[in-house]
């Protein structure tokens, strides 16, 4: 294990590096692109091919032909790629394909913007893939590693989101693997199914609605059954990387009246506000979303009590209802006696900075007056 | 040289084709040549219905349904994954209709066949999206009645042979199953050569031309005798060379009215299409001279068993 300063987008490179996947082929958008440059310097190193294609509807389509041969691979891309992505993102989980895919979380046009936020993601929310949201560039590349061996076991895809700029440019401090403590942790894969001469079989021919129906619900207890092994996945990384992660994180929650729900970098800056709150005396935590598919609302209902005021921090919004985050959390919430009140901020949409007194502003403003919880919140 | 042809069949008999359907003729035939040592990968088309449906399958090699526009490149991650695996004996053959390589999957085409990508890129062009009821594509030729074309269709059919051949490909040729030793040939040499290789076939299409089932084969036999669809190789620099030379040019006429989609089509119309295939079919080098002595040299070119 080696230490090393690395920009977020190397970080990522190198989570592939040690995962040596055979096939990457990508197309360049701000603000992945230090990604995929990277990549195509060191795929040679492990025998890996990078395949330069005209579109990042045929970067995911040539990595899909990839796996169904029975090989790993990988892509990474942002916003505008990833909805031009949006049509193979269904054939891989509907073909059960396991695969990683980083998305540097981008805003969408129009107008034009390069900055943050997560509406690119979310609106790939019902496509049938594994979502893990990272607050730093040392989990993003942790995330890749778990990934493929999540992936893996349930045979569906991942995709692993990291901030744009906010990660993928910004230096930090990382814990660089050694490659035969993650072989350990990340043997080579296996294909459970692949296009094989020895063997011929079809791969999604028409099915009829009853056979396509049983498929479906297949696709969804593949998720529920997810649980498990991302847990087994968290403790054998334990085991052989030796860092701990878990699909939400509880941040100063001892009798915290107001928890901050935020998910990826944003969570740093909510951090240091809910250390300065504290400071003051103030009862408010942190709860960090990590994994949002499978979504963990079992573990949020039991976080959360109805004594509890939840500010959701939205990086996305469902237009003309709310919040992306905040309707996914009053869903997990809403059958429980034990609720908390739930309230839908949006913050940072393209990018807009926020500070921790921005957050802190937020919840003075729903303490004074918790009537917000009705509305949505905008800054 | 003899091409020897197997009896093996590798189309499963009972598929959902149509009677008379081009496409499933030229799929039977194609494989006959490539074996059992190739992957299919198939874009949206007729044949995406053809195969199926789930549990059951027509092919007996294996076969990857993929999105609309991606035929070229899902072959190619096939491609590199088989590479990387060590089998580079097996051949990736990327299956598509009209609408797959001319219209939403030429993007994807252009793309592979610039990298010279070691696949093999077939198109079964059927003239339109039969698969959807008849609408037209940038294959549908001027003339013909589509569903979004109810009079008639203004536009050229596009060059795909020649767009494909700009690319400078390793292998690029025209075929109709008609002639089934010059398809079975074309395809042979394209099994043996590395890199893109373009196979451009006419397909009939007996709902879709409005033809009977049992006129399909000289329906397509009409469109390469007349010159409308002529048999030929391009090679790397794009130079196309005529492999078949019809002993006497059938009038464009007969091919037009041997077919109901081109029902509405007026006289002035065929006289036009008339001069301009005329001029085609000599810029190709077309002449009787030839084809006298080419015929004599066709007979006999493949056995069977």
């Amino acid at each position: 294990m080696s230490r090393e300063m690395m920009m977020g987008s190397d970080a990522v490179a190198y989570g592939v590096k040690l995962a040596k996947p055979d096939v990457i082929s990508a197309y360049p958008i701000t603000p992945q692109t230090h990604i995929i440059e990277t990549l195509s310097e060191l795929a040679p190193l492990w025998g890996g091919r990078f395949i330069n294609v005209e579109s990042e509807f045929s970067a995911l389509s040539t990595c899909f032909g990839a796996v169904c041969a029975g090989s790993r691979a990988f892509t990474a891309t942002s916003s505008h790629g990833l909805f031009m992505m949006h049509e193979v993102l269904h054939y891989f989980s509907g073909a059960r394909m396991p695969f990683v895919l980083v998305n540097v979380n981008r805003a969408p046009g129009m107008p034009w913007n390069i900055w943050s936020d997560q509406s690119d993601s979310m609106a790939q929310r019902d496509t049938g893939w594994l979502q893990v949201y990272c607050e730093t560039c040392q989990e993003a590349l942790d995330s890749i590693l778990q990934g493929y061996f999540i992936s893996e076991r349930v045979l569906l895809p991942v995709m692993v989101m990291i901030d744009g700029f906010t990660l993928s440019h910004t230096m930090e401090e990382l814990e660089l693997h050694d490659q035969e403590k993650v072989d350990r942790f990340l043997p080579p894969y296996k294909p459970t199914f692949k296009l094989d001469i020895d063997d011929p079989v079809t791969f999604g021919n028409a099915a009829p609605p009853d056979h396509y129906y049983r498929m479906r619900k297949e696709l969804q207890s593949a998720f529920e059954k997810s649980f498990h092994t991302i847990a087994e996945c968290h403790l054998k990384f334990q085991e052989e990387i030796g860092t701990s992660y878990d699909f939400i994180e509880l941040y100063r929650f001892e009798g915290a009246e107001t928890v901050l729900i935020v998910s990826g970098a944003l969570t740093g800056t909510a951090r240091v506000a809910v250390d300065m709150m504290r400071d003051q005396g103030k009862r408010v935590g942190l709860l960090k979303i990590r994994f949002f598919r499978p979504f963990p609302g079992r573990a949020l209902g039991k976080a959360l009590n109805k004594s509890q005021k939840g500010i959701v921090l939205n990086r996305a919004v469902s237009y003309g209802a709310q919040g992306s985050l905040s309707q996914e959390i009053k869903a997990a919430l809403y059958n429980l006696e034990n609720r908390a009140q739930i309230y839908d901020v949006i913050v940072s949409l393209g990018g807009k900075e926020v500070f921790p007194d921005t957050l802190i502003n937020i919840v003075e403003q729903i303490e004074k007056d918790p009537s917000h919880k009705d509305a949505m919140i905008w800054l | 040289m003899q091409l020897k042809v197997p009896h093996a069949e590798y189309v499963s008999f009972g598929n959902v084709g149509c009677p008379g359907c081009g496409a499933v003729l030229s799929m039977r035939h194609v494989l006959k040549i490539l074996g059992k040592k190739a992957i299919v990968v198939m874009p949206a088309c007729c044949w995406g219905i053809i195969a199926g449906p789930y549990p059951t399958t027509a092919l007996q090699i294996p076969l990857l349904q993929v999105p609309f526009a991606a035929g070229a490149a899902c072959a190619v991650g096939v491609r590199h994954a088989l590479d990387k695996q060590g089998k580079k004996d097996v051949l990736v053959m990327v299956w598509a209709g009209d609408g797959g390589t001319f219209d939403i999957g030429l993007q994807g085409l252009s793309s592979a066949a610039e990298r010279n990508e070691d696949i093999l890129f077939v198109c079964y062009d059927n003239e339109a999206y039969m698969n959807t009821g008849i609408q037209r594509s940038s294959a549908t030729p001027r003339g013909a009645w589509t569903t979004t074309t109810p009079k008639g269709e203004k536009l050229q059919k596009k060059d795909i042979l020649r767009i494909v051949s700009a690319h400078r490909v390793a292998y690029a040729a025209t075929a109709v199953v008609t002639y089934p030793a010059d398809f079975m040939w074309k395809f042979q040499k394209a099994k043996s050569a590395k890199g893109f290789r373009f196979i451009h076939l006419l397909s009939s299409c007996p709902p879709g031309w409005r033809i009977d089932s049992d006129n399909s084969l000289e329906v397509t036999r009409m469109a390469v005798e007349s010159g409308v669809f002529p048999l030929v190789e391009s090679d790397e620099g794009g130079r196309m060379t005529l492999t078949y030379y019809p002993l006497e040019l059938l009038p464009v006429s007969a091919y037009f009215k041997s077919q109901g989609r081109f029902k509405g089509m007026e006289d002035v119309e065929i006289q036009v299409i008339q001069r301009e295939v005329t001029e085609k079919m000599n810029k190709l080098g077309y002449s009787r001279e030839i084809a006298k002595i080419q015929d004599i040299g066709r007979i006999q070119k493949f056995i069977i068993g």
